[in-house]
Parts: C-alpha cells; sequence; structure tokens
C-alpha cells in the first residue's frame, strides 16, 4: 500500500506535467504592456500572435498548438523575474522578451539558475530585442537565445556609412542611462573615433530611461550645440518624443537611429519635414524588395493593422520551429541543441545562422532612410506617406562580430 | 548660449506654471484639511482622458472647459461622501481614503483606456511655430498652455485677496468655527474649495496631455514631484506654492542643459586608478542626476528652513 502511494506520489505530477505538455506549447511573452515601453511591447505581443496564429494555421509545431502567454513586466527587471516564474507556472518552456537589456540580463541569469536548480524543467530564454552585447560576451548563457543584432554589430555598419558621408562634422550622442544605452555611446565614441577621427563628439548625454515625457530641454541643447548629426539608441516612446520635440523647435540634424521607426517615430519624423535624413539599422524593413517579405508585410498589415516592425520575431519563432522539427521534440534541452549552429534563410532574404560560440544570431542587416517614396516603394508608415527607403545593405559575412563568450554547457 | 538660456528659462517657466496649477489645489486643500491629498494627482490624470475623451466626441475647445469641471464634480463629491465621513476618524482615515482612491483611479483609468499612451494631439488651431528665437521654433501649443496658467493664477489671486467669497475662505481655512458660528455653511466652502482644487488640476491634465504623454502612469510619475513643490514653498501657502513651482521648474529644466561634472570642475581622475564607483561619481553630469535634483533639494530645504520657503504653521 505504502509502496503504491509512493508511486502515485511520484509518477502522479509527471503525468500532469506530460499532459499539459502533451497538447500546446505555451511561449511566456514577458514584455511591456504598460508604462512607457508600452507602445512597442504592444506591438510585440500583436506580433507574436499573429505568428502563433499562422503556426497553429498549419498544424502547429509537431502537431501542437502554440500558446502566447502575455505577461506585463513595466520594463522592470525585478517585475520580470516575478513574471517569468508565472511563466514556468503556468506550464510553460520557453520565453521570449525584447524591450531592455536590463531585463534581458535578469531573464538570462534567472533562466540559468532555475536550469541548473530543475534539471528536467528546463526552460529556455528567447531574446528578440535586447541587444546589450554583454548578453553574448561576458553574461552569455548557453539558454539563452538572441536573434537581433547585437548592439556592436548595428554600430559597426552605422558607423562604416557615417564613415562615407563627409558632410558629418559634429555629432551628438543622446542615449537611455541603462546598460544598452551606455553600450551605443561607448560603441560610439570608439568607432567613430578610429574610423572618422576629424568628427566631433560636441554632445554626450544620457538622459533615464522610458521617463521623460518632454524632451524640449535636451533638444535646446543639441541645437546649441551646434551638432549636424545625432546618433540615438533610444527606442519606444523616449525616440518618438525624443523627435517629436525636434519637430516642435525645428531642429535640423540628420538623425543615426537605431529605432526611429518604433511607434510614433514615423508620424513625428513627417512632422520635422526632414526628408530621407532619418537613418535607422534593422534586419529587415518593409520596402526591402524581397518579394516574399513583402507578400508577408501586406498580409501581416492587412491583419494586424502595423506595420512588421519585427521580422526577426518571424525568424525566431520559424527557427523554433525548424529545431524543433530537427531534434523531433519541443524538449528544451534538444532544442536548444539543434539550434545551434542552425543555418536559416530569413524573412528578408539571405542566410543567417545561430552561432555556437555565444548563441548570437547572424544575419543580413540594413540601413534605410525615412522619406518620400519611390513606386517601387508600395509601404507607407503610419499613415504618413513617407516610408523606409534601402540605403546600404551589409551581408551576414560582414555583419560578423567576436565573442569573449566562455559558454558553460549542461 | 544665449540661445539655450533663452530656451531654457521659456521651457523651466512653462513647466513651473503647469506645476503651479497642480501644488495651488493641493496646498489649499491641505491648509483647509490638514492632510495631503494623494489622489490630487490622479485628478490630474483624469483631466487629461476626459480631455482626451471628450476632445474625440466634441473637440477640444469644449472639452478644455467640460473637462475640468467633470473633475471639479468628482472632486467635491469625494469631499462630500468620502473625505467629511472619515473626518471623523481621524487624519490618518483621510490620508489613507486618498492614497485608496489614487490607486482606483489608476486602475479604472487603465481598465477604461488601456495601459498604453492615448493619441492625444494638439489642436490643428494651435499647431504651428508660434515664433523663432534665434533659430529655434516654439510651438504655439506651449504659449498656450503658459497662457491658460497665467490666467488661472491671475483669477485665483484676485479671487482670494479682492472678494468676499475669497475672504470667507481665507477665513475659513484658519478659523473654521469662527465662520460657523457667524452663519457661513463651513462644510460646503470645503467642499467647493476641494472641487475647485481638483478642476485646477483637471484643467492642468487636459491642457498638458497633447504635450506631455496622456497614459495610466502619469499620476504617479508626477505625484512625487508635487510633494516636493508644496514641502519646499511651506505647506499650505499659495505663494509658496507659486515660488517653488518655478523653481523646481526652472532648475529641472537647467540642470538638463548643463554639463558640468566634478571631473570638468577639477579635472579627470588619475587613469592608473582604474575603474570603479569613484570614477563613476566624479564623471557623472549634472544632466544625468537631474532628476533627483528636486529632491536634493527638498532636503536642503528641510534641513534649513523645516517649515519651507513661506510656510507659516507647525505640523
Amino acid at each position: 500500500m505504502r509502496k503504491l502511494t509512493l508511486a502515485i506520489a511520484v509518477i502522479a505530477p509527471m503525468l500532469g506535467h506530460a499532459a499539459s505538455a502533451e497538447d500546446t506549447v505555451k511561449i511566456g511573452y514577458i514584455d511591456p504592456l504598460s508604462g512607457g515601453g508600452a507602445s512597442v511591447g504592444e506591438g510585440g505581443l500583436k506580433t507574436f500572435q499573429y505568428l502563433a496564429d499562422e503556426l497553429n494555421a498549419k498544424g502547429g509545431i509537431l502537431g501542437k498548438k502554440v500558446e502566447i502567454i502575455p505577461l506585463d513586466n513595466k520594463t522592470n527587471p525585478q517585475e520580470s523575474l516575478v513574471q517569468a516564474q508565472k511563466a514556468i507556472d503556468a506550464g510553460a518552456h520557453y520565453i521570449t522578451q525584447g524591450n531592455g537589456s536590463s531585463v534581458g540580463a535578469a531573464l538570462s541569469d534567472f533562466v540559468t539558475k532555475n536550469n541548473t536548480r530543475n534539471p528536467g524543467k528546463e526552460v529556455l530564454y528567447f531574446n528578440y530585442a535586447a541587444v546589450d552585447p554583454s548578453l553574448t560576451n561576458e553574461k552569455c548563457s548557453y539558454w539563452h537565445f538572441r536573434w537581433d543584432a547585437s548592439s556592436d554589430i548595428k554600430m559597426e555598419a552605422l558607423t562604416n556609412y557615417m564613415k562615407d558621408t563627409p558632410s558629418i562634422k559634429k555629432v551628438y550622442l543622446i542615449n537611455q542611462d541603462y546598460s544598452f544605452g551606455q553600450s551605443v555611446r561607448t560603441d560610439a565614441r570608439k568607432m567613430l573615433g578610429a574610423k572618422r577621427p576629424d568628427i566631433q563628439i560636441v554632445g554626450d548625454e544620457l538622459h533615464p530611461l522610458l521617463k521623460v515625457t518632454d524632451f524640449s530641454p535636451y533638444i535646446a541643447k543639441i541645437k546649441a550645440s551646434g551638432a549636424d548629426s545625432v546618433v540615438t539608441g533610444n527606442w519606444g516612446q523616449d525616440i518618438a518624443l525624443l523627435l517629436k520635440a525636434a519637430a516642435d523647435a525645428g531642429l535640423k540634424v540628420n538623425w543615426y537611429t537605431y529605432y526611429a521607426g518604433g511607434a510614433g517615430g514615423p508620424t513625428a519624423i513627417k512632422q520635422t519635414g526632414l526628408d530621407h535624413q532619418v537613418f535607422q539599422i534593422t534586419e529587415g524593413f518593409a520596402n526591402s524588395g524581397n518579394k516574399a517579405a513583402m507578400e508577408y508585410e501586406k498580409a501581416f498589415r492587412a491583419k494586424v493593422n502595423l506595420s512588421l516592425w519585427y521580422p526577426r520575431a518571424v525568424n525566431e519563432m520559424r527557427m523554433f520551429k525548424a529545431a524543433a522539427e530537427k531534434a523531433n521534440s519541443i524538449d528544451p534541452v534538444k532544442v536548444a541543441a539543434a539550434l545551434e549552429d542552425l543555418k536559416f534563410e530569413v524573412l528578408d532574404g539571405g542566410q543567417g545562422f545561430m552561432r555556437k560560440d555565444d548563441h548570437q544570431f547572424f544575419q543580413p542587416i540594413y540601413i534605410s532612410s525615412f522619406g518620400k517614396l519611390t513606386e517601387s516603394e508600395p509601404f507607407d508608415e503610419e499613415g504618413t506617406g513617407w516610408g523606409w527607403h534601402l540605403v546600404s545593405k551589409v551581408d551576414t559575412a560582414q555583419a560578423m562580430v567576436s565573442t569573449t563568450c566562455k559558454m558553460a554547457r549542461p | 548660449m544665449l540661445e539655450l538660456i533663452v530656451i531654457s528659462t521659456l521651457n523651466g517657466v512653462l513647466f513651473g506654471m503647469l506645476l503651479f496649477l497642480l501644488s495651488s489645489g493641493l496646498t489649499v486643500i491641505f491648509s483647509m484639511m490638514g492632510v495631503l491629498n494623494f489622489a490630487h494627482a490622479s485628478f490630474y490624470m483624469l483631466g487629461a482622458f476626459f480631455g482626451f475623451q471628450l476632445t474625440k466626441w466634441i473637440g477640444f475647445w469644449p472639452a478644455l472647459v467640460l473637462a475640468p469641471l467633470l473633475v471639479g464634480a468628482i472632486g467635491m463629491a469625494v469631499e462630500r461622501y468620502g473625505l467629511r465621513n472619515t473626518h471623523k476618524h481621524g487624519h490618518v482615515a483621510e490620508l489613507l481614503l486618498t492614497f485608496g482612491l489614487a490607486f482606483a483611479i489608476e486602475e479604472i483609468v487603465s481598465m477604461i483606456w488601456g495601459k498604453s499612451p492615448v493619441d492625444y494631439r494638439v489642436p490643428a488651431l494651435l499647431d504651428f511655430p508660434a515664433f523663432t528665437i534665434f533659430s529655434t521654433n516654439y510651438p504655439a501649443y506651449k504659449i498656450f498652455m503658459l497662457a491658460v496658467s497665467v490666467v488661472i493664477f491671475v483669477a485665483l489671486l484676485i479671487v482670494l485677496k479682492r472678494t468676499r467669497v475669497g475672504l470667507i475662505v481665507q477665513a475659513a481655512l484658519t478659523h473654521p468655527h469662527m465662520v460657523g458660528h457667524l452663519g457661513h455653511n463651513v462644510g460646503r466652502v470645503f467642499m467647493v474649495v476641494f472641487g475647485v482644487g481638483s478642476a485646477l488640476a483637471g484643467l492642468a491634465g487636459v491642457i498638458a496631455g497633447p504635450a506631455l504623454v496622456t497614459q495610466s502612469d502619469m499620476a504617479a510619475a508626477l505625484g512625487p514631484i508635487l510633494f516636493v513643490v508644496i514641502v519646499f514653498g511651506g505647506l499650505g501657502s499659495l505663494p509658496g506654492a507659486f515660488i517653488a513651482s518655478l523653481v523646481i521648474g526652472l532648475v529641472q529644466t537647467f540642470a538638463v542643459a548643463l554639463n558640468g561634472s566634478l571631473a570638468g570642475a577639477f579635472g579627470p581622475l588619475d587613469p592608473s586608478a582604474g575603474p570603479s564607483v569613484l570614477t563613476d561619481i566624479w564623471n557623472v553630469t549634472i544632466a544625468q542626476v537631474a532628476p533627483i535634483v528636486p529632491y536634493l533639494l527638498l532636503v536642503i530645504i528641510l534641513i534649513v528652513r523645516p517649515l519651507g520657503l513661506m510656510g507659516t504653521r507647525e505640523s
């Protein structure tokens, strides 16, 4: 009798566990759904839900339904850990997050600890946008996979383009005061200094993350510095409000940004009247010229009523499916192994791969500018009539950086 | 440099006047009831959301009048049916009531309008640069905000100092029992003052909404600064709140504009010492610490002059 009770006590939870894992693949989506990051967080959620629906319409992953669990982390690392635990309690073995490298670092650490302490209940962290280089260097983890190009890759490409623009004489740096913003400013200083020592850095600003509601004091300062170009890694409301304040003040400079295309950005740029003077660097964009990607964009816009701001999320989910099929399992440990060095044709064309050494995905990246469109560019943004136009493409081989990651493997 | 000073002064005064619209109500309510109204910033948020919704339905200009009236009505209801009933249980109960109300309003707002920012735009009529100083445009809407704040300030001053109503209000603030014995309805005076204070906060919300960001955490973001303003100015003092609002507004704007750091003043640290916490502190600029400057001022004023700039009461 005692033995039987013991057997039931041991087996019953396993059965329950197996049953819940059988029919659905749950992915915890941990991103800001309130506060200053909500505009990007909600867009991301809609994107992942669209991708899940798309996978489910074609039979899901290995016949299992994909379900996205939305969890609001308020762009707060501490809150994110609570939400990650909630995701795990709800039966998710995968979590995905993107907004805020401070959050990314906390989650990567959390997942690593969780997996060491709970063998057999591993969780993978799919990072689609937290681009602080440290996540694939000194703080790298076997359980973390990043689909967005890291900040130093982007800055390398951006400064290569700026190098060949002789009109740039005075550059102003304005970034958010946390790990990612600081890495942007450090990389920009280092790379511009090496490639164009004649360029003068006339300002180097760090402002509070997602707290500033009126950027006009900062714009006045940029104006007073006499800068002809501004470099910024700002995202969420910080880029939209920065551009809005610039538009209000009539500031005429060239903008070299990571995320000017985020919600509210295009509207503000149109208001500034800066035609093809605002640049952004992404792994894909609406008018990339790739036929399949443009068809996809059209379908996405028709259903979600948003621009596809995260082509990398498409890559992430498709690659997840590919890895699960390769491993013939949705066990996170097997999927993680299958993802390593997996080659993959990305949405906007060209081959990328998930490097085994640091779990960074390498892919072609594009610099585009925002302004009036030509006939072959059908997509505008936020109803402005203006859209993104290809300026420069960097192939996968040129978009590689070395890593200092010494990965602890299970 | 001159350009930076002029623009920063304009921005600072504007932000200061906005703070005054909010802090005037808060400080008067404090001297009346003897408790801080934690929900005051929530009335500001309600004003912004009502302004947004009414603008969608009936346009900006009617909303500018209606939204503050609505907020004022809610404020009066809170005083009449909430605070007046808890008053007999003492200040702690009143404080807790406003505290709970702040949370309730935030949750209700995010239930109705969602948690992400709403698209509250500057009215087309005011969406143009008012003038250009040096080569910077100054938006007409900001001038409008400034004008509204100044008009309200002047009106408030006249009503309180030059009319019979103002006389009764002032008397009721300090000697409620005497005013009651003279045959005035003190309860109603309190209710109206609370309503007007809330309406002013609502008005601040309506005009600040399009210029700043209208979202469900805007009350929580502004609340602490208001607290600083009224303590700095002296609890219960209207002129104090006015000066403190302007000072905080200017200080915050100019702190952003300044680049000075300890390293700039005394030269960089010896590089051989390597990076440490000390180098971080040494290199941090005034602009980076701008958000904490008001709180630093709060600490200093409490040490040097605990009553605040113009405060008279010990409490």
